[in-house]
């Protein structure tokens, strides 16, 4: 293909969009791909993985990447073969698939990073589609002369079809070009073309940007119907478009058959249809439109300041003398409403379904499973379950790692599991669900549990626990999260290269989630994450300690109250802990903790606010008051200073003032150096 | 304070080749001047959320306009013990490696546009503060102002470092 005139600037652009586009494609091949090896022989995915090749073929050849073209070619010719039929989806076939994803998915990583690859990059793949081509068409010896460039399966005989098509006016809008499309056309054989002038209007009539003609066009070729539909693929609900066949030559019966059989082929055989509707696949992309992630940020940063701004006018509105104006009072509330609206408008846009990540995971079972000689079976629900777009990004990590481990550690080897009374598949469950501003995120499996004497003498053994230290069941668990932990007995080649569940805390934490682990011997491992759907707003308590005003994230608050003076037990040793409904739950004061002089130090005095943990452990946070709570959205400190152990992030006030968000999960350890170094940081002065 | 040497009428001529502009500012009694390419606002003193567990200058962090600025106290990055804060005092907000942070001092005095040649190295002599803070002294008549290095004055502030040096 000639190289676009474009500027330089535009063609980056260009470039820029295709990759883009690529990295959809790609996704949704990822996807369906799972779908065939879930299923197999499923049409539909044959369908769309085909399209998604085809599609990067062609974005490939116009900026001239001609090894992926070259790939994608070879792909595609493997896939048309077998949506039509004419190749078995067998074992060999799905290995072979899955692998030319991943060289066609290198390849275009390649090519995005302006690399060129290696000559004989995925240069065994290659050959076994080759191969696999070859193979399956023993029909035809000379297949085997043109192999990597043969086109479609060539049947025996040359017929004759009547092509009509007619283009809707708007065909140019869409960037389709017939000229480009009679020409491929020509590719397939003899083409001899009438041009209908029929719909030409008057000249004053006349609209540059519509399409008026139509072409009536006889093709004598050895192609397929499903191969001349091919060619108007991306204009099919754009034009009326009908392919016969002029009966001048006999089919054979078993050629015309599995194209008939193929329920989402476009074009049935010989009954002759026009082609008005889209086909189902491709409603999905055709209300959405591709935005630059930086403007959406933008947007949400800016609804963010309105938030607080609104925030700050309701209070100088509330505490100024002359707030007494029903008017006015309606007016706030209406705007309030509007605000509050407009975020949750704002923030929908980056929402997107878990589906694009969970869509990796089948893939992932599969591998490992394989590599493990496990027998594992992936089941999935909640796909559709929306989270922002950032959130999605971070979770793929976890997930992985989580997956992974379940197959190798959790699921056990098939005799080992029959001996148990199990099935020999092992089942992993992924599921995502929402929980009010929260996401859950269930990976279970079941295994064999925890092995708990093992975790535990594990954890002795590397110093994470002192020995003869009393654990309960729960708590041995928990250890899995320590760090430098892994509990595969032998390292093997999936797992226990140093990473470990600790990283995956770490990253939930990271995301202002939390992670829990359920384990029962013998029938399985649960892992939940709880991890909120923004990272841009959250739902916070407003405290007061002193002088200052601290953020508490409502989500791990269980609830509040002041402690009666018999509730309040020491531990000799300086502990101090809260009695609640017969649990002894270790009391933290935030004062002590922040360093905040004037704060009220008794908590009977104040108030406890009690936590959840995410390792599902309590605490009592004392506090001097609870100021309300509201939805406060979240300004990184780290853009312009370091982190600063204890808080997660700052928010702004409807007073203008910036209050920091506490980091829960910091706190006990920052006691506890606090407590070790005694008073060396500066007490915070009261202001006023 | 004392005039400047070289009072350019015309901001043409002021930022030449040789000549570059700084911003004076009084800590104590004591004149200093940073690059005025760094500056990007100067504003009154309004109270600050103190992060907890800092080193003493760091005096927290306020509002600007939507982000999150940190405000440190220049006269105790000194070791001359915390600024008594009033609504007088001044904040210059500054850009350093892509970072914005707020500077208090006590007062800003002027604009100073400086033959480039007429900076003179710092000598080495024993005083509270450290020299790696000091990027030059520039004589402005009978006395002289010191050019602070931003740089060096909150390198432990970097991006990838939380350990804070006293």
């Amino acid at each position: 293909m000639s190289t676009p005139t474009f500027g330089s600037d535009e063609l980056a652009q260009f470039r820029r969009t295709f990759f883009e586009e690529c990295t959809e494609l790609l996704a949704d091949l990822e996807e369906r791909l799972g779908a065939l090896v879930a299923f197999s022989s499923d049409v539909e995915s044959l369908n769309a993985i085909f399209r998604a090749v085809h599609s990067v073929k062609a974005g490939a050849g116009a900026f001239g990447y001609t090894v992926l073209v070259g790939f994608a070619h070879r792909f595609e010719a493997l896939l048309d073969r077998l949506r039509d039929g004419k190749a078995e989806l067998d074992e060999r076939t799905l290995v072979s698939l899955v692998a030319a994803a991943d060289v066609f998915s290198a390849l275009i990583d390649l090519a995005r990073q302006g690399e060129m690859p290696a000559d004989d990059f995925g240069a065994d793949v290659a050959e076994e589609l080759s191969a696999l081509l070859d193979g399956e068409t023993p029909i035809h010896s000379a297949a085997k002369a043109v192999e990597s460039t043969a086109e479609e399966a060539p049947p025996a005989a040359e017929k004759t079809y009547k092509i009509v098509f007619r283009p809707n006016a708007e065909l140019f809008r869409h960037a389709n070009e017939p000229l480009y499309l009679i020409r491929e056309l020509k590719t397939l054989g003899t083409l001899t073309v009438d041009c209908d002038l029929t719909r030409l209007p008057s000249f004053e009539a006349f609209n540059v940007d519509d399409a008026y003609l139509g072409w009536t066009m006889t093709l004598h070729a050895d192609c397929s119907p499903a191969a001349i539909a091919e060619v108007f693929e991306f204009v099919d609900d754009e034009c009326e478009l009908t392919i016969e066949e002029a009966p001048t030559v006999s089919i054979k019966p078993d050629e015309s058959a599995p194209i008939v059989a193929a329920p989402a082929t476009p074009i049935p055989a010989v009954a002759p249809s026009p082609i008005g509707n889209k086909p189902e696949s491709k409603t999905g992309s055709i209300s959405s439109i591709r935005v630059d992630l930086f403007r959406v940020d933008r947007l949400v940063n800016m609804v963010g300041e309105l938030v607080i701004a609104q925030a700050m006018l309701a209070q100088q509105f509330t505490e100024s003398r002359d707030n007494d104006d029903p008017a006015a009072h309606q007016g706030f509330e209406h705007l309030a409403g509007l605000t509050r609206e407009l975020q949750e408008c704002v923030m929908a846009i980056r929402m997107q379904p878990v589906k694009s990540v969970f869509s990796r995971m089948p893939r992932l079972v599969r591998d490992v499973g394989h590599k493990t000689g496990k027998d594992v079976r992936l089941e999935m629900a909640g796909e559709q379950t929306e989270v922002d777009k950032t959130v999605i990004e971070e979770l793929a990590d976890p997930l992985t790692h989580m997956i992974r481990n379940a197959v190798d550690h959790g699921i056990e080897d098939a005799a080992t599991r029959l001996a148990a009374g199990k099935p020999a598949e092992g089942v992993i469950r992924l599921s995502a669900q929402h929980a009010g501003s929260n996401i859950l995120i269930h990976v279970e499996d079941d295994g064999a549990g925890f092995d708990r004497d093992r975790l535990l003498a594990k954890a002795i053994e590397k110093g994470i626990v002192p020995a003869g230290l009393k654990l309960s069941g729960e708590e041995i668990d928990e250890l899995i999260f320590a760090p430098g932990f892994s509990t595969a007995a032998a390292v093997t080649d999936v797992s226990g290269r140093g990473v470990g569940m600790d990283v995956v805390r770490r990253n939930v934490l990271a995301l202002g989630g939390r992670v829990q682990v359920t384990s029962t011997p013998g029938k399985g491992t649960r892992f939940t994450l709880v991890i909120p759907l923004t990272l841009a707003v959250l739902d916070g308590m407003v405290v007061a300690v002193g002088w200052e005003k601290y953020i508490l994230p409502l989500t791990s608050i269980i609830e509040s109250f002041r402690p009666g003076r018999g509730q309040i037990r020491f531990i000799p040793g300086g502990g101090e802990v809260v009695s609640i409904r017969g649990e002894f739950v270790r009391l933290i004061h935030l004062a002590r903790v922040f360093g905040v002089t004037e704060a009220i130090a008794d908590p009977c005095q104040g108030l406890v606010v009690l936590i959840e943990l995410a390792n599902g452990s309590k605490l009592g946070i004392v506090v001097d008051e609870l100021l309300g709570q509201q939805q406060v959205v979240i300004k990184s400190l780290q853009d312009n200073y370091d982190p600063v152990p204890g808080i997660s992030g700052a928010t702004i006030l409807g007073n203008g003032r910036v209050a920091l968000i506490v980091d829960i999960e910091e706190l006990t350890r920052l006691h506890d150096r606090n407590a070790r170094t005694a008073d060396t940081a500066r007490p915070i002065a009261a202001s006023a | 304070m004392a005039e400047p040497q070289d009072l350019s009428s015309t901001g043409l001529d002021a930022t030449t080749a040789q000549t570059r502009q700084f911003v004076s500012f009084r800590v104590g009694d004591d004149e200093f001047a940073i690059d005025i390419m760094a500056v990007r606002e100067i504003k009154g003193w309004t109270e600050t959320t103190v992060l907890p567990n800092q080193q003493d200058y760091m005096l927290g962090v306020l509002n600007l306009r939507g982000t999150i600025v940190p405000i440190f106290d220049l006269r105790c990055r000194f070791r001359l013990g915390l600024t008594t804060t009033t609504s007088s005092h001044v904040v210059i907000i500054v850009a350093i490696g892509g970072r914005l942070l707020g500077l208090l001092v006590d007062a800003v005095s002027d604009i100073l546009t400086i033959n480039v040649a007429d900076i003179r190295p710092v000598p080495d002599v024993d005083q509270p503060i450290d020299n790696a803070f000091l990027a030059g002294i520039i004589p402005v008549g009978d006395s002289m102002v010191v050019l602070l290095s931003l740089e060096n004055l909150f390198a432990n502030h970097g991006p990838a470092n939380d350990a804070v040096a006293a």
